[in-house]
Formats: structure tokens, sequence, C-alpha cells
């Protein structure tokens, strides 16, 4: 069935005309009527306008043009409910933005549709990307496509669920923390946060603007490595962009990775770890030594203080980002007789209880008499934390870890702790912080009924991404796992 | 800074976050229980240590002082809970 290709195969039959544009939307939108009602990936789904835009793709391909000209000519890619695209509703999530629609497309929408996509959807998230399971969006959970009594991770959920699902060929999501590769881990796809500055933030709605990434979720390497070739690239509007020259991921994914050398960070392998976890990704990392790279063990020394550092940084900046929300200008709006009472009101009625809760830390720990202790003291560690990455990159090209501690856990198991909830980010957090590039790739499943995904990360230099790709690709060619898919049972 | 010192009340005014009784409650011993895990970094000796603002290597980005278009009026309004007169529309702020 259409719906169950990956971009690669896709492309390949409609520029053989074997198949057409609308016949491909179509079975992704039949596989939404099948299986949404049960993992509820999306918020919302606009079919008309997918058509619409799938039969402007089969009149391209009719006059000649080709997936040379556009990469992804006629092929169905869902986004995350943060991204800005023009004439559709934007609410990342939330109840605040009420009935928002967007006046303009995200940069990253802007070149899908450049390259010829089917930009589709509105993919269910933690409110705000606040969130590590997809437990805090006010449109409901969603449930992970390999045992719906599970989170599929968050706050990417919905993208992670709807790849994974063959609800889409592929999707665009946010990483801050980790809400592309732990989703992706948890749901057995892969899941890409590039460097920072890689891609643009325009028209992404921001959360922690030091840290968010958008990246891809996809069916193999390959389609991740042709997804962030069309995404990437500096962008004026963003000036956070880096005026980098965007490579041609899919040319290097082939080389090979004899030589190269892989860090295994001894602080991660630690109590706590899933010993599934660990014996799926001790397994992947002799399968890379079996492909050729040489596997040497370093050290991250500040990986303990990663999430304190985080939970700081990123909330603090929340705070300041989510100020933007007041009532006046956009959103749903609780009126007051004075304008402090509209703030409070309207926000109070807006926001969920994890965006609360984050916006009010972030608040304090910016505030006179605590900046110094708190805000501070994070950004020098955070300095600790990124040298401890650009000192292990003297050593081995890429690092791997395990993605998350363990498998999906059950809806419900983490959401009355918030620091548990906090602490199974410990393995992706780091990355944001010190602006390097992260990926995570099937490795093997749980041994329980139904098996549960686990992923392997590999951590690149900051511009690395051709490394990262080149090593999941060596590792995913001699895997089966990327090609199973869920049985969705209700 | 301990959990009783945490007065959720003023910092929520400050973010102009109307809570209940019962979130303030709920807020401050959640608040109170991560506040006492971030203590960990005060072990930390960050002596001379620069702090990092954000990861990458740019400082200063600018473009060239040029008129160009913006957000059409229209679509700017667009999504105004209340609007009259191509204005937004706002309680009394000045008496």
């Amino acid at each position: 069935m259409l719906n169950q290709l990956t971009i690669s195969e896709l492309a390949t039959k409609l520029a053989k005309r074997e198949v057409s544009a609308r016949e491909a939307m179509q079975s992704c939108l039949d596989q939404i009527a099948r299986v949404d009602g049960k993992i509820h990936a999306f918020i919302s789904h606009d079919d008309p306008d997918a058509l619409a835009q799938a039969d402007t793709a089969d009149r391209a391909f009719a006059s000649g043009v080709t997936h040379a000209q556009k990469p992804l000519l006629g092929v169905p890619v869902a986004v995350k409910d943060v991204l800005a695209v023009k004439n559709q509703p934007l609410n990342c999530g939330s109840k605040i933005l009420g009935k928002f629609i967007s006046p303009y497309d995200a940069t990253v929408v802007e070149k899908l549709k450049v390259a010829g996509a089917i930009v589709f959807g509105r993919l269910n998230m933690d409110e705000f990307a606040m969130g590590s399971s997809t437990e805090n969006s006010a449109f409901g959970v969603t449930h992970n496509p390999w045992d719906i009594a599970r989170i599929p991770g968050g706050s990417s959920g919905g993208s992670a669920a709807a790849v994974a699902a063959d609800e889409t060929i592929a999707a665009l999501g946010s990483d801050t923390g980790g809400s592309i590769r732990q989703p992706a881990a948890l749901c057995g796809c892969v899941g890409l946060k590039p460097t920072y500055g890689r891609v643009s933030r325009y028209g992404l709605v921001a959360f922690a603007s030091s840290l968010d990434q958008i990246g891809p979720f996809a069916k193999d390497v390959r389609d991740a490595a042709t997804l962030l070739r069309v995404i990437g690239g500096h962008d004026p509007r963003d000036s956070t962009s880096v005026p980098q020259p965007v490579p041609d991921y899919a040319a290097s994914l082939t080389a090979g990775i004899k030589g190269l050398k892989l860090g295994l960070p001894k602080e991660y392998m630690i109590g706590g770890l899933d010993p599934e976890v660990k014996a799926a990704v001790d397994a992947a990392v002799k399968q890379l030594e079996k492909l050729g790279a040489e596997i040497v063990e370093i050290s991250l020394p500040h990986t303990n203080y990663g999430v304190s550092v985080y939970y700081i940084i990123a909330t603090a900046e929340a705070s300041a980002n989510l100020a933007r929300f007041d009532g006046i200008r956009y959103g749903a709006r609780v009126d007051g007789a004075d304008p402090i009472e509209l703030y409070n009101r309207t926000r109070g009625a807006g926001f969920g209880a994890e965006v609360k809760r984050r916006i009010i830390l972030g608040t304090y720990v910016l505030s006179s008499g605590y900046y110094d202790a708190y805000y501070l003291r994070a950004q020098k560690v955070r300095t600790l934390i990124r040298n401890d990455f650009l000192q292990a990159f003297e050593k081995v090209d890429a690092i791997v870890t395990p993605t998350t501690p363990t498998a999906a856990f059950k809806i419900g198991e983490k959401s009355d702790d918030p620091l548990q909830m906090y602490l199974s980010d410990i393995f992706t957090i780091s990355c944001n912080l010190a602006g390097i590039c992260g990926i995570s790739i099937p490795c093997g499943f749980t041994g329980s009924q139904p098996r549960l995904p686990i992923g392997l990360q590999l951590l690149g230099r900051p511009f690395g991404e051709e490394t990262l790709f080149r090593i999941a690709h060596a590792y995913e060619s001699g895997t089966l796992w990327h090609k199973e898919k869920p049985v969705i049972t209700s | 800074m301990s959990a009783a010192q945490f007065d959720v009340k003023y910092v929520a005014h400050l973010a102009r976050l109307q809570l209940t009784p019962d979130e303030e409650k709920k807020l401050g011993a959640q608040l109170g229980g991560i506040l006492g895990y971030i203590e960990k970094l005060k072990a930390l000796d960050v002596t001379g240590v620069e702090p990092t603002a954000h990861a990458v290597p740019l400082v200063n980005v600018t473009r060239p002082d040029e008129v160009r278009p913006s957000l059409p009026h229209d679509d700017a309004l667009r999504n105004a809970p209340a609007k009259a007169n191509g204005l937004f529309m706002v309680p009394k702020i000045v008496e």
C-alpha cells in the first residue's frame, strides 16, 4: 500500500507514473481514517486541501517536472502543530491560541512546498513543546502505535506515531531537549535533531530560542537525509540560522564507516538504564565494530547536570517566549476590568498545567535576587557541558548512546511526577545545550508483548550531520528493525 | 533556596498567570521538589567559566537598513479577539 512506502520508494513510483500523487495522498488519508481513532496522531487534517496539493503535483508531473527539480514532488509530509502553515490552524497543542489561523508559512514549510511536497495535517504534541509523552496536549493524548496503552514519547509524539503507523510518508517535528529523538526511539522510526542553526526557526513557535530546532521524522535514514537537504539552509529571517552550505546528505550515505572512531560515554551506561535497552545498544555497538568502526571509551563528566541546566535555561527562555500569549492580538481572550486582569485570566484559563509549571519556574530563576544563583550559573555549566562534547570530538567522530533509558512507558505512569518525567530526557538533553546534532535510529525491540521499539542515538559535531547519516545508514543497511511495522489493535 | 521560600503567588503575579488555590498548592510542592533537584548545580566550581547564552558563533547579525513589506494589515488583524477601525481593542489602560 502506498502509505507504507518511504520517500525514495514513492518517488520512484511517482516518477515512473505507476501511481499518482492523488493515490498516494489518498492512501495516507485512508490509513488515517482506519487507525487515527485509536492513535490520535493528528489534531486535524484538511483533506480537500491535501488532495488539491496532490492534484497540483500530478499536473506538474504531467508537464514534465521531475524529482531532479523538485525532490519531494507528490510526497505527503505531515507537520507538528507548532509550525506555521498559511491558512491552516496553528495551536501548538494549546487552548490559548483559540481559532488562530496562520497568515504565513514557516520557512521550512515554504521549502517543502517549493520542493513539491504535499504539506498536510496538524500533528499532536505536548502543549508548546513542553513534555516527553504527548500527554500534555489540550487536544487529547496520542497513543503509541506499537501498544496503544503507552505513550509515543514527546513532545513530537504525533509526528513519530504518524510515521510509525504509516499515516504519512514522513513528518516534521521540533526538538528542544529531545522532542524529536525520544519519540522516534519510542515509536521505532528515524528522528534527527540538526545542529542549532542548521534549519531556520522562522515560523516555528518558540519554546526555548537557544535550544529549539526543527527536524525530520522518517522511515529510514535516506529519507531523513533527503528531508534535511530540503529544509536546511541559511535564512535571513532567522538571525540564528548559520550561513553554512547545505551538502547533498544523501550522496555520502554509503561511504561506509571503516576507521571512524565512535565514543561510548561511560556516564551514560548507568543504573536506571533498562537491561533490554542496554542489551540492544550493546549489540548495536558490536555491529558497528563489525562494520569497521573503532569503539573508544570517553567521558562526558558533566552529564548528570544536564537535566538541571536544561530546566533552568529552557524554562527561563520559555517564560519570555510565552509572554506574547496574552489575549490581545490573537488567540483566546478572557476579559478583565483592566489589562492585567485580562492577562491573568486569559493565561490562567488558556495554559495547561505543565506550561504553567515551566513558566513559573522560568520566571522564578530569572527574577531579581535569583538570577545569578540559577540562570547565570546554569549558563556557565552549559559551557562546561558544551566543552565536554567539543573535547570528546577531538578524539572521536561521533558518540553512541541509548536514546532513552527505557522503552515507552504507560499512559499516566509518570504524569503525576514531573521530575521523573524530566529525568527520562537524560540522554537527549545535553545535545541541545551543546548545540550539536543528534539522530535516533531503531536498534531493536523489548521482549514484552507487544514488543516495544528501542532507539540508538548518535551524536555528532556541530554541522556533522553527514557523518551521522553515514554511520546510521551503515548500521541500518545490516539490520531490519526499521522495516518492522506495528499491528494496530484496539 | 528551599521549597519554603518559593513564593508561588508572587512569581505567578510576575508571570501574569492566574492560579487557583489548588494549583498554587500543587505547583508550590512540585516546584519545591524540582528546585531541590536543581540544587546540585551549586556544588560545581564555575570560577572563570564564561556563560553560554547560545551555542552558535554568530554575533550582531544585521540586515541592510532598507524598508521592506511586512505582514499586511488585514492579516495582522485577522486573528484578533476584538478589533475595530483597523485596530486591536483592549481594556482601558489609562484613566
